[in-house]
């Protein structure tokens, strides 16, 4: 069942580019950037890990539109009757394109986060982080990534269209990456914001000391919270699936 | 056999399938006759599991279609539309389907073949002119072979030659012993090949009969005329 789905994810033109643009995107803004700090250019507080992973706010968006398009295909194009003629049972269907789109998304999502974080390391020369700062910080941007895309799935399932699912996304998730999250005032709320909830551990959410920047959760329950928002997505995706006619 | 058991289907207000309740025998060619919107498409997708019955239930061979394990052995269907994906080619398209049921792929080169797509069986979809579009929606349904078959408009975008096969496909498929159930607007090309009929008209079920039986010494267009009007 897994083998099918996955047949028809590379089977789609939009799968390549979205996976190739995810690690290029990410990669290439981590080399430049730290490029950049190496030059002595950076100015304000340092932090090696934030060169090493702001790429990913870019480099998240083909991952997202891979995992939108995953489901919003099928019913673009009718394919969705055709599957579910096969796979009759709409939870063994639907577990079955989270299965292989988890796949896709967890490997895709190590390799992005792999090129990013040693191009900048690299480019960082001596102003590189420690391993041991580093290795738990690239975790949670695998983490991330995964779950950032899985969430992406259950809502793209929810409204049954692509178009519409990157409408919604696209936006916040570029809104996110200027810095939602930190807007004062508003902060209260749109730190809890999917992509939000994943820059503690990635080293953007700005120093965790200085209160101006410091969130109401830690590193790894904002990833907590990220997968909490993952699974409502898929649970809403799963019931509107359910029962809805195809 | 196909039994379809009082089987409604209810949007908002409208009554689209009005308790319809037949069985759609093996060994011969059903034809489904209705006037456009007579319901016709939307139980072929309930036979399939696609739309919920708003009441009633269809049974494919005894058994509800969501159970049956891997269903496209069992019923092989035509819906309206093409359903394969513009960016995926034939063989991509039916690659992946003959992988969810556990058909074996030799089966995709062979149908290919049989359907006459093979030259093209590595092209996009998005390209292929309806015909072939067609030929490919059947060889979907073929792909598990199936003892039932279902077609909704299968005629539609295909040339003469293609039609005249088609027939000759479904009828041989019903000599066979499979249960044939193909719907139309075409109302010669039913004649030309269903032997037996279900007439559809605003979700009744207003006639379930032998072809010759149904047509008497009319001409099958006014019969099917004179029963849809209510004359």
């Amino acid at each position: 069942m897994i083998a099918a789905e996955l047949i028809k994810l590379r089977t789609l033109r939009s799968t390549p580019i979205a996976l190739v643009l995810a690690v290029l995107v990410s990669g290439g803004l981590s080399a430049l950037l730290g490029s950049a700090a190496d030059d002595g250019k950076m100015i304000g507080e340092f932090d090696p890990l934030f060169v090493a992973f702001y790429g990913l706010t870019l480099g998240q968006l083909p991952l997202v539109a891979f995992a939108v398009l995953a489901v919003g295909s099928e019913y673009r194009s009718g394919t969705i009757r055709a599957s579910l003629a096969a796979v009759p049972r709409r939870a063994r269907f639907f577990g079955a394109k989270v299965g292989a789109a988890l796949l896709v998304l967890a490997a895709t999502a190590l390799a992005t986060v792999a090129v990013s974080v040693l191009l900048a390391q690299t480019t960082l020369g001596t102003r590189r982080a420690a391993l041991g700062d580093a290795l738990p910080a690239a975790a949670g941007a695998w983490l991330y990534l995964t779950l950032i895309g899985l969430f992406a799935l259950g809502f793209a399932t929810l409204v049954r269209s692509s178009t519409v699912a990157l409408g919604v996304l696209l936006p916040l998730l570029l809104l996110g990456s200027q810095g939602l999250g930190n807007v004062p005032g508003v902060r209260v709320v749109t730190q809890y914001l999917p992509d939000q909830l994943g820059w503690v551990v990635m080293h953007l959410a700005g120093p965790q000391g200085d209160p101006r920047w410091a969130r109401d959760y830690g590193p790894w329950s904002g990833l907590a919270l990220l997968a909490l928002w993952a699974a409502a997505a898929l649970v809403a995706g799963y019931t509107s699936l359910h029962r809805r006619d195809a | 056999m196909l039994e379809l058991r009082n089987l409604s289907k209810r949007y908002g207000r409208v009554l689209a399938v009005d308790d319809v309740t037949c069985a759609v025998r093996p060994g011969r060619v059903t034809g489904f006759l209705g006037p456009n919107g007579a319901g016709k498409s939307t139980t072929m997708r309930m036979v399939l599991g696609l739309d919920r019955p708003s009441a009633g239930q269809v049974l494919v061979n005894g058994a509800r279609y969501r159970d049956l394990r891997d269903p496209l052995r069992h019923v092989g269907a035509l819906l309206e539309g093409s359903q394969a994906h513009g960016g995926r080619s034939a063989y991509q398209h039916l690659r992946w389907l003959a992988r969810s049921n556990r058909v074996p792929t030799a089966r995709v080169h062979e149908l290919l073949g049989h359907v006459g797509l093979g030259d093209v069986a590595h092209q996009r979809v998005g390209g292929y002119s309806l015909g072939m579009r067609q030929r490919l929606g059947i060889a979907a349904a073929l792909l598990g072979d199936p003892p039932v078959l279902l077609f909704d408009e299968p005629t539609n975008g295909l040339d003469p030659a293609g039609v005249r096969w088609l027939r000759e496909t479904l009828r041989s498929f019903a000599a066979e012993g499979r249960t044939v159930l193909v719907s139309s607007h075409l109302i010669s090309e039913i004649e030309l090949t269903a032997d037996h009929l279900l007439v559809l008209a605003r979700g009744r079920l207003l006639a379930d009969a032998p072809l010759e039986e149904f047509r008497g010494t009319e001409a099958l267009e006014d019969a099917f005329l004179r029963l849809v009007s209510g004359r």
